[in-house]
């Protein structure tokens, strides 16, 4: 049997008597590269808060690396890239090594200081995602894309077994997009990171993940990409409320 | 100035204390700039001159010395730890514990002023600050503050630098957020408590942002924010208790007026090289 990065099983939660998530299976293997996908205001942060531990569900059971979430204590193996893009304070006075090197604090514990070997590991986060020339300059004077990597190298630093990103493409520009996408494809095949990605846009995402799960309340589809791309545009249609063309691209 | 600094032990302990609370309020204003929380110190710092006036108050009332400050310390800890308290109440609205606790300070400070028997010199030096009211006791109690502080920052520094980046990634990763907020608040509430004397209560916020604001234009890194702060700091205490020693006026406006002159200074240098610090690039 393939091993499970997170399981979810009957997951239900509901914030002021209103029911946002009814039912959730959830099953990311360990290699997949998940596109969680669904309209806004369909859960999709809210199951992401509660796979993170920020948001304790109604019912059901969530294992993380095949424990317990209750039980669970190796956050260090989870690396999570929020919108971050768009919202972190870009007058913060600090370098893209001094960035990604928070990505190891938690994992160091108090009272530990980076070492030679951790500065290494640090660099090697930042050479990863190919901001090796930028690893002494201000965060803040970067582009959204650059920036977005760099948060990518804070999440690797602790070397992470699954990467979760929200909507990590909000704010970056077409180009940079596909750019983006690549450097996704190269973690999950070549570093070997499970991914879980959370888009609205359906469209170059379903080009690189591996499996599609659709979310509006409840899991509408939960498949790999070959099915998910032969679903009709009326099914999805109604999945969202409101018209979609499932836009599949092509590698050339 | 420098010839008397030997004659008289007041002015050394006044002169070693300007250049400890030249590292540590800057040092602790770093983090309270880029966290967006540079009013929390004129908050704590009249809550502690409400403890100093109840210090004086007790002093006056039973004849009990003992120095006013350990009372505007505790004062200072006590208006953290309600701040706090405050931000966990009020969480959409958390920065509404800094009025209500700066208001209140000022407001048992006015009664117990007015019960010690209104203004004397005494209160004149710690809303202004003075170079002759470091007494040795202080100066003790201000290195102590000032060891645990450095200790503090240098054990905790990667943490309070991940949770003033990003409160949201440091509590997903794992990091007790409340805790170390925790810590680093009284933390605030020692460095001005420490510094009152020497800036004077309602100055002692700008010890600990005007520095920071300046290398803000200037800084590249965090390290190297904190490297320039307290730069800017130590000259601006050094020549403002100097300048104020020969004119005769508090050193906590000279400080000020130095410190500001600094940031102007950087604004200048801004101009000429067309190249912003800290500005956002959008």
């Amino acid at each position: 049997m393939e091993e499970s990065v997170i399981r979810l099983e009957n997951v239900s939660f509901s914030y002021d008597q209103k029911l946002i998530l009814e039912n959730i299976n959830l099953n990311i293997k360990r290699g997949m590269f998940l596109g969680l996908v669904g309209p806004n205001g369909g859960g999709k942060t809210t199951l992401i808060k509660i796979i993170l531990g920020l948001l304790r569900p109604d019912q059901g059971n969530i294992y993380m690396l095949n424990q317990p979430i209750e039980k669970f204590k190796n956050w260090n193996k989870i690396g999570f890239v929020s919108q971050k893009a768009n919202t972190f304070n870009k007058g913060f006075p600090a370098t893209v090594y001094e960035v990604v090197s928070m990505g190891l604090t938690a994992k160091l514990g108090y009272l530990k200081r980076i070492n030679r070997k951790m500065k290494q590991k640090v660099l090697d986060a930042i050479d990863l995602v190919d901001m090796g020339e930028y690893a002494y300059q201000n965060i803040g004077k970067l582009s959204g894309g650059q920036q977005q990597r760099v948060f990518i190298a804070r999440a690797l630093v602790s070397q992470p077994e699954l990467l979760i990103l929200d909507e990590p493409t909000v704010g970056i520009d077409y180009q940079n997009v596909e750019k983006f996408y690549k450097l996704l494809h190269q973690l999950n095949k070549e570093e070997n990171i499970t991914l879980l990605l959370i888009s609205h846009d359906t469209g170059v995402m379903t080009e690189y993940a591996s499996d599609v799960a659709c979310l509006n309340k409840t899991m509408h589809f939960h498949g790999n990409t070959k099915e998910y791309s032969a679903l009709s545009t009326e099914y999805l249609s109604e999945i969202y409320g409101h018209p979609v063309q499932v836009i599949v691209h092509d590698h050339e | 100035m420098l010839l008397d600094l030997l004659h008289f032990d007041f002015l050394r302990h006044t002169f070693l204390t300007g250049l400890l609370i030249g590292i540590i309020a800057p040092l602790l204003g770093s983090f309270l700039v880029v966290r967006r929380l540079s009013l929390l110190a004129d908050a704590l710092s009249h809550v502690t001159l409400a403890g100093i006036a109840f210090g004086l108050f007790i002093e006056k009332q039973f004849l009990f010395a003992f120095s006013p400050l350990y009372a505007g310390m505790g004062f200072s800890i006590v208006g953290a730890v309600l701040i706090e308290k405050l931000r966990s109440v009020y969480q959409a609205y958390q920065e509404i514990g800094i009025p209500i606790i700066l208001s209140g300070g000022v407001g048992l400070s006015v009664i117990f002023i007015a019960l010690a028997n209104g203004f004397n010199t005494d209160l004149f030096g710690y809303l202004f600050g003075s170079v002759s009211a470091v007494s040795k006791g202080d100066f003790y109690l201000i290195i102590v503050i000032t060891i645990i502080v450095l200790g503090t920052i240098f054990l905790f520094y990667k943490e309070l630098l991940t949770l003033s980046f990003d409160e949201e990634h440091a509590v997903t990763s794992g990091i007790h957020a409340k805790r170390i907020h925790f810590l680093f608040i009284i933390l605030t509430a020692l460095v001005i408590a420490a510094s009152i004397r020497i800036v004077g209560v309602l100055l002692v916020s700008a010890l600990m942002s005007l520095p920071v604001a300046a290398a803000m234009r200037l800084a590249g890194s965090f390290k190297q924010l904190i490297a320039l702060s307290i730069m800017f700091a130590e000259i601006a205490v050094i020549a403002g208790l100097v300048s104020g020693y020969y004119l005769s006026i508090p050193p906590g406006g000279t400080i000020v007026v130095i410190a500001i002159i600094l940031l102007l200074l950087t604004f200048i240098k801004d101009a000429f090289t067309k190249k912003g610090g800290a500005q956002v690039h959008e």
